[in-house]
């Protein structure tokens, strides 16, 4: 075999497991899933197999679904947003300083050395009836009665945001790493503030990372089953929870399996229009 | 006047001393190097011309005002760097404005003088293009159209040739001294490289371990180093020990061990203070190797033979043994160099020497 053959074969070999694994762990079953959208569920629990539309015309007529994706949506959106925010100070602290960049960053992980679920319900033991803020604030004698702070919108968001925030730091930090300090000196030297030198040169220049950071943010957001469970109430239901719904609870499993490929749908098209703009090569830069 | 003035500047790191007490006045219009080795200081008292660092000590003036308290972006400076460090989102053109755009300087100004600035650097036709296309020494030229374009107080260059390749950088050593002689503005250069230091300047502040150790014109800083370091960082140096045994009017007697004496123009040793211990410096390209049958002549000469010789083309390096010295020496060559292992007779006049009292051993 020539050299060249075998350079162009070693790639795949390389591969191979890791591509095994995904066939026949998420390409397979999602094939399954998309077979199963089109069964039907007879009343008598079994399964019909079959090329029926009824499903799909359920997820995409009932209001009742597109109001819980829009929420989805909606929720994603915020919590993107607040993440953003939030971690773009975070990032770019963390890449300016000098010497202690590895303490921070491994603090940044350390979260995630604790189950998300733990981390979730955490905020029980803090914001619930009898939790650390109601104590302190009734201790203080700020309040008379405990306030229900929890099984809101809010609280979803803010747990959503406590999971995702690294994420975001973690994607605007590897971009803001790759700036070369000596631009922002230029663009000082040339007349402009730091405030201006920052809006001018580094913020455009760091915008792939917080867009890695905001695709990871709401895909992850979006497609959350955790979160509304441990701190939502009946109302803040999000699309994952619809999937659980029907699979787990009426043991519905073509429906289920629309609903999980409609959201699977729209998640993707966002992912396509980013990799269309970005590149997954940012994305990936921000992983590792 | 002096365009920039420090006086008594320290700056330290720390336990650290970068630069030491120094004070430096940098005459209008004119190109100042300061020049070294890696770690002297060099770029850290720019940067704090710049505004990049604050000084510990001491006081900076811009123009005869002390600029101390002025942060970077209101001292006018024209700052050219190494890496380019041209905004990569932008195009040459918007790079060449920038600057101008914090200027209050109307549109139509702007275009017309962006379009002169790419037109002095030589790149009229590249300003839609962006940075990543351009090649480094065309990039190296946007850089220092966008420092100039806002007619800056002082054009400070960091090492800005050290990127290029070695052809390149001629040429762009050339061309930013022909740049800078045309529109007068007050350059400070910092480099590493004595080559560029010496072709550019008119003035060479040689720094070491955070001090200067010389300041004078290339010639006087090639010609009559202050002392042992500049000898040897400015071109290839000889350094013998010798003992001066006494000043009489123009002239400074030396004692060389196993050499002849030696007598150097007062002028070239003018460190020495009378007898006492002092180092004898002659340049490599100030020894003349001939074969040792060669006709006397009225130069000061010692028999010694070839011990390694380095070919360069039209010139070549000789590394010789004379006595119980081992001596260099560059001269050019017609055809074959001397081979090793020849007799010599090794020839220098004692005015092409200089003299520096011996330094205590650190």
């Amino acid at each position: 075999m020539t050299i060249e053959a075998r350079e162009r074969r070693q790639p795949w070999i390389l591969l191979s497991p890791a591509l095994t694994a995904v066939v026949l762990l998420l390409v397979v079953p999602l094939l399954f899933i998309v077979v199963y959208s089109f069964w039907l569920r007879s009343a008598a629990g079994a399964d019909t197999p079959g090329f029926h539309l009824d499903n799909w015309q359920k997820v995409l007529s009932d209001r009742f679904y597109r109001d819980i994706l829009l929420n989805t949506l909606k929720i994603a959106a915020i919590t993107t947003a607040v993440c953003a925010v939030m971690g773009y100070p975070a990032a770019y602290f963390i890449a300016r300083s000098k010497g202690n960049k590895l303490i921070l960053l491994v603090l940044l992980m350390l979260p995630f050395w604790i189950s998300y679920i733990i981390r979730t319900m955490s905020w029980i033991n803090i914001l619930g009836i009898s939790g650390a803020l109601n104590s302190l604030l009734l201790t203080l004698g700020i309040i008379s009665e405990p306030i229900q702070m929890l099984y809101n919108e809010v609280t979803v968001i803010l747990g959503l945001v406590h999971f995702l925030l690294p994420f975001m730091v973690l994607n605007i930090y590897v971009s803001l790493e790759g700036i070369d300090t000596n631009l922002e000196d230029a663009a000082n030297s040339l007349g402009a503030t730091r405030w201006q030198s920052f809006l001018q040169v580094t913020l455009p220049l760091s915008l792939p990372g917080l867009a890695a950071g905001g695709l990871l943010c709401f895909v992850l957001g979006a497609g959350t089953y955790i979160t509304p469970v441990i701190l939502g109430g009946p109302r803040d239901a999000m699309f994952a929870n619809l999937v659980f719904e029907a699979i787990i609870r009426q043991l519905n499993w073509p429906l289920g399996s629309a609903l999980s490929l409609a959201l699977l749908a729209v998640l993707g098209a966002l992912v396509l229009i980013y990799n269309r703009y970005l590149g997954m090569a940012q994305l990936a830069k921000g992983l590792g | 006047m002096s365009a920039v003035t420090l006086t008594d500047i320290v700056k330290r790191f720390g336990d650290f001393t970068a630069v030491h007490r120094m004070s430096l006045e940098i005459p209008q219009g004119s190109f100042v190097t300061l020049l070294g080795p890696s770690g002297c200081g060099k770029t850290t008292t720019l940067r704090m011309i710049a505004g990049l660092l604050d000084p510990s000590e001491g006081d900076i003036s811009i123009g005869g005002k002390r600029v101390n308290d002025v942060p970077i972006h209101r001292r006018n400076l024209g700052l050219v760097f190494q890496n380019y460090a041209l905004f990569p989102h932008r195009t040459v053109a918007d790079n060449v404005a920038f600057g101008l755009r914090y200027r209050n300087v109307g549109k139509d100004e702007i275009q017309r003088r962006v379009a002169a600035a790419l037109d002095l650097v030589q790149l009229p036709d590249l300003g839609g293009r962006y940075p990543k296309e351009l090649s480094g020494g065309q990039q190296q030229r946007v850089a220092l159209a966008r420092a100039i374009v806002i007619e800056p107080d002082v054009l400070l260059l960091d090492e800005p040739l050290s990127a290029l390749d070695a052809n390149l950088r001629e040429d762009m050593r050339v061309e930013l001294k022909k740049i800078q002689q045309r529109i007068g503005v007050t350059t400070v250069f910092v480099t590493h490289d004595q080559t560029e230091a010496l072709a550019m300047s008119d003035r060479i502040i040689v720094m070491s371990k955070g001090r200067v150790e010389q300041t004078g014109a290339p010639e006087e800083v090639y010609n009559t180093p202050a002392s042992e370091f500049v000898a040897t960082f400015l071109g290839a140096s000889n350094i013998l020990s010798a003992t001066c045994t006494g000043i009489d009017g123009d002239i400074v007697a030396l004692d060389l061990p196993d050499l002849p004496p030696l007598s150097v123009p007062r002028d070239r040793a003018p460190r020495i203070g009378g007898a006492g211990p002092a180092r004898l410096v002659i340049r490599a390209e100030k020894l003349d190797v001939l074969p040792d049958d060669a006709a006397p002549d009225d130069r000061y000469a010692v028999a010694g033979s070839v011990e390694t010789v380095d070919y360069q083309g039209q010139s070549a390096r000789y590394f010789l043994r004379v006595g119980r010295h081992s001596l260099q020496a560059i001269n050019m060559i017609d055809t074959h160099p001397l081979p090793i292992g020849a007799s010599v007779s090794v020839r220098f006049r004692a005015r092409d020497c200089a003299a520096l009292p011996s330094e205590p051993r650190t």
